[in-house]
């Protein structure tokens, strides 16, 4: 193809990719070394409340935004440096956690605890999706051709559930009284909360987004078994080979690809755990990174939000994304290289 | 707070021609962006019946009402407020005084109603809500318990209920983390008489008051469902309704649906008490707050006129007596009910309950303490600990917000 040709067909694409993707990150880069904030003046307001029957009044010194002559908030920005990553990453404590040699110590610091549930959620799932999705893929291979159909639509449905709906219905399931945690307690005649502890939040999200996300890799693998050489699997079988084997050395290895590229997307899906969190209401005992984003970025009552913490929070949690893709990047890359 | 009384969802409503309720024909299109729950729903009902009037009863209401408020021309020209939500808009000085507009036409309105600050009405109340002792009078009568005034009779009767085995727990508490367990802890502080931040909006909770009160929370905890970290106010409600819970520090704006027939399992059996104190001579550990209506500032004198007009119908007698039981009214024509004798009583009490304070210093302290108390509850931390965590994660984000230097 010819270059113009190329460029021509590349450039609506790149030219979104720079509006909406590349342009916002930079904004966010920025805005991570500034803080803007109104600039506060101090006065006297005397307040009346509703009281029953008679108006409660009372006056107290309180700090206000001061207002220019348009009416609008007067603000200042200035240049803070790395001190928005400072305040969520706590250096000075996480110094003081690790003379005091206390993990403990170390996950009261948000930023650390939510980095520890992240990277543990993140890396714990990835085996079990490959290792299911592969499965459901070798059975429905298996299956009866008349089977097929009805089996890969039943194993896809999790997948098409929106994420925030299906773990809403993992909560509706074991909250409280719920349908399963009724038949826990029946079946095990103890008295169980799955809500009231972090162990039991954490696996309740780790089984949901292995169910949800090994159809993804199901299918991905059922499309690779496709194309597996048949000749090369019944050369395995005169040579000898059991079930086992013909997998370990004949399927695996042509599926390799495939498995970086699973891999791949779920280290990056996976990093930005978020959904769980509010469907389980978890905060208490467990929060991810990208939750703190939000809850940084999410306005309080009196209209305040700490956005330079949710971008240096943004940041990191892309810098963490970037940060546990190089292995399998790198090893595609070589692939690709080697494939020449 | 709003979120956490209202109901599910937004509703618009769309006003249809005026009709002989209103006394007027309104000619302005006017639209109001309010939160979703019954006495909203009332209120704008009563506006709608005026013509060329739009509702929108929105949970998010607080996320959208900044922005839509300080747009050129507004997006809205009424808006439904509490004291936690009309701070922004005051700060960013984007709704107008009504001083003059309250001189010409509210000679209904009763001085409870207007929300006065800095010395100019800036607000028009309609109702007041706290949270109050709500209790299941068969419980109590049956084990001959006393009602409780205080945190520590809460505690003995809980107590004795658990001996007795009355229900599955003593207690409910909306101790959800985040915003609601923030408020638990707030209310118990003021009980026992913590001030939050100082002149200089310093933190000022790392003391006895703040561990006293996190000593409390953790002591209700032990008569809880013990998973209470969910339990917002609608799930003590479905607890009270399923006769599971015998007392809780509930708000008011709830009662009438925890023993609704046709709702509730115990119909008639939910009664209603002052707010508990902290201390025997404290005042009711709770706080104050009102629902009210503002007025946009960036919008024509003659807009501000109907929208005016609009609220003193809305908020007339007729509406009140038609809508009787959806809220504790500040409007004149209310006849308070059995199940507002509690919110009634902790809004008489003395020493008085505080208002809930619309500042950005207690905007920042409730997120603060929302994110930070489980640690203590979840036996994470100490008390000590918890609070100095607490301040610390506050004076960060007062810097960031500029309120601290």
């Amino acid at each position: 193809m010819k270059f113009r040709t190329f460029a021509a067909f590349v450039a609506p694409s790149l030219f979104m990719m720079i509006l909406f993707i590349a342009v916002p990150l930079v904004s966010v880069l920025i805005q991570s070394f500034y803080v803007t904030q109104p600039v506060y003046e101090r006065i006297e307001v005397e307040s009346c409340t509703p009281g029953f029957p008679q108006p409660v009044c009372t006056t107290r010194t309180s700090s206000r935004p001061m207002l220019d002559e348009g009416g609008d908030v007067v603000t200042q920005t200035q240049f803070v440096g790395l001190q928005s990553y400072r305040n969520l990453i706590q250096p000075d404590r996480v110094r003081a956690a690790l003379a005091a040699g206390s993990w403990d110590q170390l996950m009261t610091i948000d930023f650390w605890r939510a980095l520890r549930f992240t990277l543990f959620f993140t890396l714990i799932t990835l085996p079990m999706v490959i290792v299911l999705g592969l499965s459901i893929a070798l059975a429905v291979n298996n299956a009866v051709h008349s089977l097929r159909g009805p089996v890969i639509f039943i194993s896809l449905l999790p997948f098409i559930i929106t994420p925030i709906i299906g773990g809403l219905s993992i909560r509706w399931l074991f909250i409280g009284d719920g349908i399963l945690t009724s038949g826990l307690e029946w079946l095990l005649a103890r008295n169980i909360s799955m809500f009231s502890q972090a162990w039991t939040l954490e696996l309740m999200m780790i089984i949901y987004r292995v169910w949800h996300v090994a159809p993804f890799a199901f299918v991905i693998f059922y499309a690779g078994l496709q194309t597996v050489n048949q000749d090369t699997l019944e050369s395995a079988i005169i040579d000898g080979a059991n079930r086992w084997e013909r997998l370990r050395y004949v399927i695996v290895p042509h599926l390799m690809p495939l498995i970086i590229f699973i891999a791949l997307i779920h280290l990056m899906d996976c990093y930005r755990v978020f959904e769980e969190i509010i469907a389980f209401s978890s905060q208490s005992y467990v929060i991810s990174l990208q939750w703190l984003t939000y809850d940084l970025l999410s306005p309080d009552q009196a209209g305040n939000r700490a956005i330079s913490r949710a971008s240096a929070s943004a940041m990191l949690t892309m810098v963490g994304i970037v940060i546990l893709l190089i292995w399998p990047l790198r090893r595609t890359w070589r692939e690709h290289k080697g494939s020449h | 707070m709003l979120k956490t009384l209202a109901l599910a969802g937004a509703v618009a409503l769309t006003g249809t021609a005026a009709s002989a309720a209103c006394a007027y024909d309104n000619k302005t299109q006017i639209s109001l962006l309010a939160a979703a729950f019954e006495a909203w729903k009332a209120v704008a009902d009563a506006m709608a019946e005026c013509g060329n009037f739009k509702a929108e009863l929105d949970q998010e209401f607080r996320t959208k009402q900044p922005a839509a408020f300080a747009a050129k021309p507004p997006l809205y020209q009424l808006g439904g407020v509490s004291n936690g939500t009309i701070t922004p808009l005051i700060n960013d000085a984007t709704i107008r005084p009504l001083d003059d507009l309250v001189a010409k036409y509210g000679q209904d309105l009763s001085p409870n109603q207007l929300i006065r600050i800095d010395g100019k009405i800036m607000a028009i109340a309609m109702m007041v809500n706290t949270q109050h002792l709500q209790y299941r009078g068969d419980v109590l009568t049956d084990l001959d318990i006393a009602v409780p005034g205080t945190w520590d009779e809460v505690l003995a009767a809980a107590d004795a209920i658990k001996q007795a085995g009355a229900v599955d727990y003593p207690l409910g508490a909306t101790m959800k983390s985040g915003w609601d367990q923030g408020l638990d802890f707030i209310n118990l502080f003021y009980g026992h008489g913590g001030e939050i931040v100082d002149e200089a909006n310093q933190p000022t909770i790392n003391n006895e008051a703040g561990v006293k009160a996190l000593e409390t929370m953790k002591a209700i905890t032990a008569y809880l469902d013990p998973e209470y970290t969910v339990s917002d106010s609608t799930y003590v409600q479905q607890q009270f309704q399923q006769g599971k819970i015998a007392m809780a520090n509930f708000w008011a704006s709830r009662a009438g649906a925890s023993g609704a027939e046709g709702e509730s399992q115990v119909v008639g059996l939910v009664e209603t008490a002052a707010a508990p104190r902290a201390v025997p001579d404290g005042p009711p550990a709770t706080t104050i707050w009102w629902d009210g209506l503002v007025i946009a500032k960036n919008i024509s004198d003659e807009e501000a006129e109907a929208a005016f007009q609009l609220i003193v119908e809305g908020l007339d007698t007729d509406m009140v007596q038609a809508n009787n039981d959806a809220a504790i009214w500040l409007v004149p024509g209310y006849e308070p009910t059995r199940l507002a004798k509690g919110a009634i009583e902790t809004l008489n009490a003395q020493p008085p309950a505080r208002a809930y304070p619309s500042t950005v210093a207690m905007g920042l302290m409730h997120t603060a303490l929302g994110n930070g108390t489980s640690d203590y509850l979840t036996g994470a931390k100490d008390a000590e600990t918890t609070l100095a965590d607490i301040e610390d994660a506050y004076v960060t984000s007062a810097r960031e917000a500029g309120l601290i230097q």
